[in-house]
Parts: structure tokens; C-alpha cells; sequence
């Protein structure tokens, strides 16, 4: 037990040291001159800026714009996703019938569709939305419905040898069955929903992440531009913890 | 006691029950026209050569699969209890429920009062010597517990019939032998009809009132045994049981010359 304790904290200092190490890499780099301060500025710089972008308060504006097209889009993606994958998982007949459709859906990238989902619903966050909807309900579909598929045919043996039916069926064997796969479908598609907002949010949007490292771009402010793209990935990280978080209360029987 | 048609005492009656198999234009007959009556309260073994159809005859009468042609029945005793519960070969207990929902499901499936299921839950788990474990999930159980899991699931479930799969199957010699007598004395207190099916000749005359022999594919009946042996049964007794010795030994025989006949009928 102690022998793991120790080895638990050693990897806890190597995953920590990791991020430091480029951290003062790039600082150190930077401040020498060996890439272009303009184009790389050192992160103590980018650090100032997040201040600036703080005090000022735009940054919450954007962010909770962002925070907004990515939880709703997520959702809206995710929920119709788990319960159609589902429904295809346990029918071959459904499945048949809707597979042509999914496989000629899913390789178009999302973004494409922007300006046709723009033609109905305008410029505003019904349209971006609803394509980073669009972004997650795939993979987290497709998850769902190879997690009932690959379920073990001895449970669903023992599920007709116990008379289960209909919801009970459903809610025994193919929804616990496929949770570990729903939820490696839902952790790619947090990472989905990110790209999908932020790539919306550089073309259609006036405020949000997105929008503010696009801007900053333009006006040539590199600072706020990576305070930007720090946020972001904070959002990522905190997300996926929580997804990580909430699997591990769903699903209390994995090893 | 088996040829009263009608018997009040019969539980199950198979009458030339066929079963085969199509893939593509080929027809592979699994069972040819099995004859069968188990009578209410009987301990029936079944042993044959691998792929001779037993597991085929075991899912038949667990409505699992259908027969091709013939009829099979189960008559039941008393209104609105199941027809049968399945014991699995293994690893078929949920690895997303507990070691006590997993007990409790064929009750809640029934919709059985939670009063009523915690009574009978508990009732097995305590006689599979497993009720301290109820709140484990199966990943963290030995391959014994899990199909001790399984056999409390089944006579929980309070079945007409209990039908077992060679549950015993995957386990080491130790762990079978302690689940051969635990499930004759739970059996023993409850003496449901039961369908065991195994590839062990020895454990099919432990345990067994009669042993049904089959034949090689197609599944026909063989030979029907008698096991006079007197009850409570020890292992460790039989072993040195002149007439338990002598059983095995004939039955061996009769399952040797149908493998052997199985692989000579492979050759051609």
C-alpha cells in the first residue's frame, strides 16, 4: 500500500512537472529572443493580459456566452444522441434503415453547414447551437449505439430467461450495458462542442471566446489572443473532469 | 414412473423433439426426436459428447430457443409463478448490479413486493454463504461466488423448473466440489425439479437422480440411468462407494462410444 502511495505522488509530481517545464521553456525562449516576442509572448506577459482582460470585465462576458453555446449545444447534441443510439442499438431493423443516412451525415464536417443553418435561423446562438449540437449528437451516437451492440448476448439472455420487457429490459441491460461507451462518446464530445463553438464564434458571433481571440487577431493584440486560447482549454479540462467525475458515480462497477 | 402420459407427478414431458439448424442450403440436425419425462421433483443429469445438443435441449426448455418440430411441456404447479430459471455456464450474472440486485432481479421483474423479495433474498444469499457480500459488484468476486451468485438468482426467482448449464463448468476442482454440495442441500430443502446439464460424469452421478445419456450428434437419448445412491450425498463418501464407482464406469462407457462414434462419423 505504501509502496503505491509513494509511487501515486511521484506521478502526481511528474504530471504537474511536465506543464511547468514548457511553461519556463517558452518563457526562457521568449524572453531571449529565440521566437518572435510578437508572435509568442512569454507567458508572464500573457499572464498581464489575463489580468487587463479581467479588470475589464470583457472576459466573463465572453465566456459566459461561450459557456452558454457549449452546455446548451452539448446537451441538445447528447440527449437525442443517447436515446436514438440506443434505439438503433437494440433494433437491426431501425438500424438498417437509418445507417445509409448517419454514414452520409457524419464525414460532412459540421462546420460546413453553418451558413445553410444560418439561411433558417439567421445570424445568433439558435444557429451556432444548434451546429455544435450537430458536432457531439455524432459521436456520442455512435458510441451509444456500439455500446448495445456489443453487449454480451448471455446478458440479454438472462433478461428473456427473467421475463424482463420493454423498460425493464431498457433500463436492466441496455442502458447500463452501454454506459461506459456513452461515456467515452460524451468525453469526445465535450471536445466536440469546443471546437464547433469556437469555430462558429469566429464567424458568427459578437461576443465569446471564440470571437475574442478572432478579434484579437485582427487588432494584432497576441496577449489577449492566448488568454483566449487558455480559457478555452481551461474549459475543456474542468469539463472532461466533470464528465470523468460523473462516470465514476454512474457507473460504480468498473474495476 | 415415467410412462403415465398425463401424470400428476410429471413435470416435464418432450415428445420427438427436433431441432436443426439452417446455414444456407445446409441442414445440420442438432436434436433428432428427443423423448423425455422428468417427473415433479426430480434431480436430472444430462451427459453427451460436446456439440451433441445439449445446451440446444437446456435452451429449448428455457423457451430461449424454439423446437423445429415435436412438443415440449412444463406443467405447472401453482398459478403465477415463473415456468423456469436458468443457472448460466458463466460470467452471466450483471456486471452492473450488485451481488443483491442481481439476486433480487428476476423478482423485480415480476414485480414481487419489496417485502417479499428482501425475505427471499436474503434467505438465499445467506444459504450461498454470500450475504456478506451483498453490496459487491461482481468484478470484485472470485469465479465460485459469481456462480453462487447465479444459482441464489435462479432459486430466488422461485421457479417451476430450474435448468443449469454446466455451472460448474469454468470452475478449479476445489471450488466445484463445494458448490456440488451446496447446491444438493439447498436443492435437498427445496427439491425443485431441475435439468443440470454437464460434461462430467461424476458430478452428473453425484448430484443426479437419473442421468439422461445422449447420443452424438444428432442428440438422441443414449441410455437413461438410474442413480439408487442414497441422499444426503458427500463427495467424499461416494468416492468410495462401490456402487457410485460402478456407475460412472458404465455411463463412461456409454459417452465413450458415442464420442468415439462422433469422430469417426467427423472423419467421413
Amino acid at each position: 500500500m505504501e509502496i503505491k502511495n509513494s509511487q501515486g505522488r511521484k506521478h502526481l509530481i511528474l504530471s504537474i512537472l511536465s506543464p511547468i517545464l514548457i511553461l519556463a521553456v517558452w518563457e526562457v525562449a521568449s524572453r531571449l529572443g529565440v521566437v518572435d516576442q510578437r508572435f509568442l509572448p512569454p507567458p508572464s506577459k500573457i499572464a498581464v493580459a489575463l489580468i487587463t482582460v479581467l479588470a475589464e470585465g470583457a472576459l466573463f462576458t465572453h465566456l459566459r456566452a461561450t459557456l452558454f453555446r457549449v452546455l446548451a449545444g452539448f446537451f441538445c447534441g447528447a440527449v437525442p444522441a443517447i436515446i436514438i443510439g440506443i434505439i438503433m442499438g437494440l433494433s437491426g431493423g431501425i438500424r438498417a434503415f437509418m445507417r445509409p443516412l448517419i454514414v452520409i451525415s457524419y464525414p460532412i464536417p459540421k462546420i460546413a453547414l453553418f451558413p445553410v443553418v444560418m439561411l433558417f435561423f439567421g445570424l445568433g446562438d439558435v444557429s451556432n447551437v444548434l451546429i455544435v449540437s450537430i458536432g457531439v449528437f455524432f459521436p456520442v451516437l455512435y458510441n451509444t449505439m456500439g455500446g448495445v451492440t456489443s453487449i454480451p448476448r448471455i446478458y440479454w439472455d438472462v433478461a428473456s430467461n427473467f421475463n424482463a420487457q420493454a423498460l425493464k429490459l431498457f433500463l436492466t441491460v441496455a442502458l447500463p450495458g452501454a454506459m461506459p461507451s456513452i461515456f467515452t462518446g460524451l468525453k469526445l464530445g465535450v471536445g466536440m462542442a469546443l471546437i464547433t463553438t469556437v469555430v462558429t464564434e469566429y464567424m458568427g458571433a459578437r461576443e465569446g471566446l471564440g470571437f475574442m481571440i478572432w478579434f484579437s487577431w485582427q487588432v494584432f493584440s497576441v496577449g489577449e489572443m492566448f488568454v483566449g486560447i487558455g480559457v478555452i482549454s481551461f474549459i475543456g479540462f474542468v469539463l472532461t473532469t466533470l464528465v470523468e467525475r460523473l462516470e465514476r458515480l454512474v457507473i460504480p462497477w468498473k474495476a | 414412473m415415467a410412462n403415465a402420459e398425463n401424470g400428476e407427478r410429471d413435470k416435464i414431458i418432450v415428445r420427438g423433439l427436433t431441432k436443426s439448424f439452417k446455414s444456407g442450403k445446409q441442414e445440420t440436425v442438432a436434436l433428432a426426436g428427443i423423448d423425455l419425462t422428468v417427473p415433479t421433483g426430480e434431480f436430472l443429469c444430462i451427459v453427451g459428447p460436446s456439440g451433441c445438443g445439449k445446451t440446444t435441449l437446456l435452451r429449448i426448455l428455457a423457451g430461449l430457443e424454439s423446437a423445429s418440430k415435436g412438443e415440449m411441456r412444463i406443467i405447472p404447479n401453482s398459478e403465477g409463478l415463473p415456468i423456469n430459471s436458468m443457472v448460466f455456464q458463466e460470467n452471466s450474472i450483471f456486471p452492473w448490479f450488485t451481488v443483491w440486485d442481481n439476486v433480487a432481479y428476476g423478482l423485480r421483474m415480476r414485480g414481487v413486493s419489496q417485502e417479499k423479495r428482501k425475505k427471499a433474498v436474503t434467505y438465499f444469499l445467506d444459504k450461498v454463504g454470500i450475504l456478506d457480500f451483498k453490496d459487491f459488484y461482481p468484478y470484485q468476486l472470485s469465479g465460485g461466488m459469481k456462480q453462487r451468485v447465479s444459482i441464489a438468482r435462479a432459486f430466488a426467482n422461485e421457479p417451476e423448473i430450474l435448468l443449469m448449464d454446466e455451472p460448474f463448468a469454468a470452475l478449479d476442482e476445489q471450488n466445484r466440489l463445494i458448490l456440488q454440495e451446496e447446491l444438493l442441500s439447498i436443492w435437498e430443502q427445496n427439491r425443485k425439479t431441475v435439468v443440470f446439464i454437464t460434461h462430467s460424469i461424476d458430478e452428473a452421478v453425484f448430484l443426479g437422480d437419473r442421468v439422461f445419456v445422449m447420443t452424438a450428434r444428432p442428440g438422441k437419448v443414449k441410455a437413461m440411468a438410474d442413480v439408487p445412491l442414497p441422499r444426503p450425498r458427500f463427495v467424499e463418501e461416494l468416492k468410495g462407494n462401490a456402487q457410485y464407482r460402478e456407475l460412472t464406469k458404465q455411463i463412461w462407457h456409454l459417452v465413450k462410444e458415442e464420442v468415439q462414434r462422433g469422430q469417426d462419423g467427423n472423419k467421413k
